[in-house]
C-alpha cells in the first residue's frame, strides 16, 4: 500500500481525535474574531469560543446554510484579510447568486495535499501523466486536481474540458496515465474512443477520479470497461474546498473524509441529532485547518452515511458512502447544479404558466433535461413560427440562466399530472 | 370582411387530434375545411366552420387551446391554373402568404376556396379584388353552407 502522508492518512483514532479537538477550538476562535456572522450566532446561542473544547462540543456550534453565504456574499464570510488570500473560486451553483470563496497560500498546499492523497491512492506516482477534463476556471475541478497532481510530482496535463477529439489525441499522444473528469464526461469519452475506433487496452491509462455529479455503480463498470481503467470516486463541494473533501482509496469501498482538515457530521436534517454509522442522513462539514474560508457545520443537503470500520488499504479516516441524494430538491446534470426554482423563475419571467414539469432521463451517457411547458392562451398563435419562436425563447433563457441545455416542449392545458392539486415537478427517470 | 378559422393547439401524440374531432363532432359541428401544421411535439389544427363560436365555446370547456384566427376566403374557379392565379397576384402585390388550404362545397357551388392567411389579410384582400377575384366573408360562407 501507498500512502501520500502515511503518519496522517493512518493515523489512530486516539491521534485524528486530538488533531480535531485542538484544531476545531482554535477555528472556532478564528471566526468568532474575524467573522461577524459566527460571532452574532454564537452569542445569540450563548456559546464563547472558549466552550468549544473538543469535538463533543461541536453540536454547540450554530450551523451554517448555502442562504448564509449568498446573505453575505460576496466576502462577508472571509476569515482573513483580502491581503492574505491569493485565489477565488466561485460555485457551479447558480441558485440566483452564485457564491465565492477564497484560499490562502496555506489552503491551496493544504488543498493539494488531499488531492495528493487522492491521487497516491488510486495508484498514481510521480511518474504519472494526469490527465485533467475537468473544467478550469471558478469551478474548483480542474485547478483542484491540477494542484494535487505538481504536489505529488506528477505531469499535470491541464487539458480542461471540452473538445472530445483532442482529448482522445492527447490520451493517446502524450500517454496520459490517470484520468480526472466527471464520470459522465468518462462514460462519453469511453463511447467516443470506441466509436474512433481506439483500442483502450493498448493506451497506458490506467485509474480515472472521478466526481462533481452523482455515478451509480453500473456507470463505474461502464467506465472501467470502456476505458479499460479502474474508476474512483472522489467528493467535494466548493464551500469546503473543492474536489478531494473525500476520497475513494484502490478498495472502492466508501470515500476516505480528510478528518485532519474536516469533521463530518451525519445529522437528522430534522432534529439535528447525530446518526449513527450505517444510517442515512444529512452531511455536515465543519473546516478546521481552513483560513480564508473556514465554515462550522455547513449543511451540504447532500444524503449519505458513513461508517468507521477498519479499511483493508489501512487509512483511519472515516469512510462516506457515495451522496445518495439530497435534503432538498436540486438535480445535478450533466455536472451542474439545478434547481426546479430556477427553471420555474425563468418561466414567470417569461409569463409562462406555472404549470410546468421537468423531465431527467439518460439518453446513451448524457443526461438529458426537458421542461414542459403548459401553453397559455396568449401564448397560442395560428402559425407554427410565432409558437415555436415562445419554444425558442424559453430554451434560451434557459440555456443562458442553467448553463446547460434544455429542450423547451409545450403541452396542452391541463396534461401535466397533478397530485392532490400540486403537479408532480420532477421527473428523474436516472433514478433506479 | 374576412373568414373565421378556428386554429386549434394539439400535442403530437397519440389520440390527441381524435380528441379535438370527438368534441367537435359529438356536438354535431360539420367542418368544411381542414388542415394541420405539425412539427415534433405539436400541431396547429385549422378547421373552417360555419358555427364558429358554438364551436370554439365546446372546445374551450374542455381546457382545449383554440383560437379565431380571421383569414381571407378566395373564390376560384374549380380548373387548373386558378390558385397559382391567386398565388402571383398576391405576390405582384408584394404581399405575404402564412398558409393556405382549399376546400369545394360539392352541389352547392361549382368554384372551390383558397383559405388564405396572408401576413397582411387586409391588403391581400385588395389586391385580390383589384384583380378581379372575390373573397368571402364569413357571412357568405354561412349564407352557403
Amino acid at each position: 500500500m501507498a500512502y501520500f502522508q502515511q503518519e496522517i492518512e493512518t493515523a489512530s483514532r486516539e491521534q485524528i481525535t486530538a488533531w480535531q479537538n485542538e484544531r476545531l477550538a482554535a477555528t472556532v476562535k478564528r471566526v468568532y474574531d474575524n467573522v461577524p456572522l459566527y460571532r452574532e450566532r454564537m452569542d445569540a446561542a450563548g456559546v464563547k469560543p472558549e466552550d468549544i473544547k473538543t469535538i463533543e462540543d461541536l453540536t454547540k456550534l450554530p450551523y451554517t446554510s448555502k442562504q448564509d453565504l449568498r446573505d453575505t456574499y460576496p466576502y462577508g464570510m472571509f476569515a482573513v484579510p483580502m491581503k492574505d488570500v491569493v485565489r477565488l473560486h466561485a460555485s457551479s451553483g447558480t441558485t440566483g447568486k452564485q457564491i465565492v470563496v477564497g484560499y490562502t497560500q496555506h489552503d491551496l498546499d493544504v488543498w493539494a495535499d488531499i488531492c495528493a492523497r487522492q491521487l497516491v491512492a488510486v495508484g498514481a506516482t510521480p511518474e504519472d501523466k494526469i490527465h485533467v477534463s475537468y473544467g478550469y476556471g471558478l469551478f474548483t475541478g480542474g485547478f483542484g486536481l491540477h494542484g494535487g497532481a505538481e504536489k505529488l510530482g506528477c505531469v499535470s496535463i491541464p487539458v480542461s474540458s471540452g473538445n472530445t477529439a483532442r482529448q482522445l489525441t492527447i490520451m493517446q499522444d502524450f500517454g496520459s496515465d490517470v484520468l480526472a473528469c466527471t464520470p459522465s464526461y468518462a462514460m462519453y469519452l469511453g463511447e467516443s474512443a470506441e466509436k474512433a475506433g481506439i483500442d483502450t487496452s493498448k493506451l497506458p491509462l490506467r485509474a480515472g477520479i472521478f466526481g462533481a455529479e452523482p455515478w451509480t455503480e453500473e456507470m463505474r463498470q461502464n467506465i472501467e470497461k470502456s476505458l479499460n481503467i479502474k474508476a474512483y470516486d472522489i467528493y467535494g463541494l466548493t464551500e469546503i474546498m473543492g474536489p478531494g473533501v473525500s476520497y475513494e482509496c484502490e478498495c472502492q469501498q466508501g470515500m476516505h473524509v480528510n478528518e485532519d482538515h474536516f469533521i463530518i457530521e451525519i445529522i437528522n436534517p430534522e432534529t439535528g441529532e447525530h446518526m449513527p454509522d450505517g444510517e442515512k442522513g444529512e452531511i455536515v462539514f465543519s473546516c478546521i485547518t481552513k483560513e480564508a474560508f473556514p465554515l462550522l457545520r455547513f449543511r451540504t443537503k447532500d444524503i449519505g452515511t458513513i461508517t468507521h470500520e477498519k479499511c483493508a488499504c489501512g487509512r483511519t479516516f472515516v469512510r462516506m458512502s457515495k451522496p445518495m441524494g439530497r435534503t432538498d430538491d436540486m438535480l445535478i446534470i450533466r455536472g451542474v447544479n439545478v434547481f426546479p426554482s430556477q427553471i420555474e423563475t425563468v418561466l414567470l419571467q417569461m409569463d409562462q404558466s406555472p404549470n410546468y414539469q421537468i423531465i431527467v432521463d439518460r439518453v446513451g451517457v448524457l443526461d438529458t433535461l426537458e421542461v414542459q411547458v403548459e401553453l397559455t392562451e396568449d401564448k397560442f398563435s395560428d402559425t407554427i413560427s410565432e409558437i415555436s419562436k415562445v419554444e425558442k425563447d424559453l430554451t434560451e433563457k434557459l440555456k443562458s440562466l442553467l448553463g446547460i441545455a434544455a429542450k423547451v416542449t409545450l403541452v396542452a392545458p391541463g396534461t401535466i399530472a397533478r397530485s392532490e392539486g400540486k403537479a408532480k415537478r420532477v421527473i428523474d427517470k436516472r433514478k433506479k | 370582411m374576412f373568414m373565421k378559422q378556428l386554429s386549434v393547439f394539439v400535442e403530437n401524440k397519440q389520440g390527441a387530434l381524435a380528441k379535438v374531432m370527438a368534441m367537435l363532432s359529438d356536438n354535431g359541428i360539420n367542418m368544411r375545411a381542414v388542415s394541420i401544421a405539425d412539427t415534433q411535439d405539436f400541431g396547429i389544427l385549422r378547421i373552417i366552420v360555419k358555427e364558429v363560436d358554438k364551436a370554439k365555446a365546446i372546445l374551450k370547456e374542455s381546457r382545449v387551446i383554440v383560437s379565431v384566427t380571421e383569414v381571407v376566403g378566395v373564390e376560384i374557379p374549380d380548373t387548373p391554373g386558378s390558385l397559382s392565379k391567386v398565388l402571383s397576384v398576391l405576390d405582384e402585390g408584394q404581399v405575404n402568404v402564412e398558409y393556405v388550404y382549399a376546400f369545394v362545397t360539392p352541389g352547392k357551388s361549382e368554384s372551390a376556396y383558397m383559405v388564405v392567411r396572408a401576413g397582411d389579410n387586409v391588403k391581400a384582400t385588395e389586391v385580390l379584388n383589384a384583380a378581379g377575384i372575390h373573397t368571402l366573408t364569413q357571412e357568405d360562407l354561412e349564407a352557403m353552407l
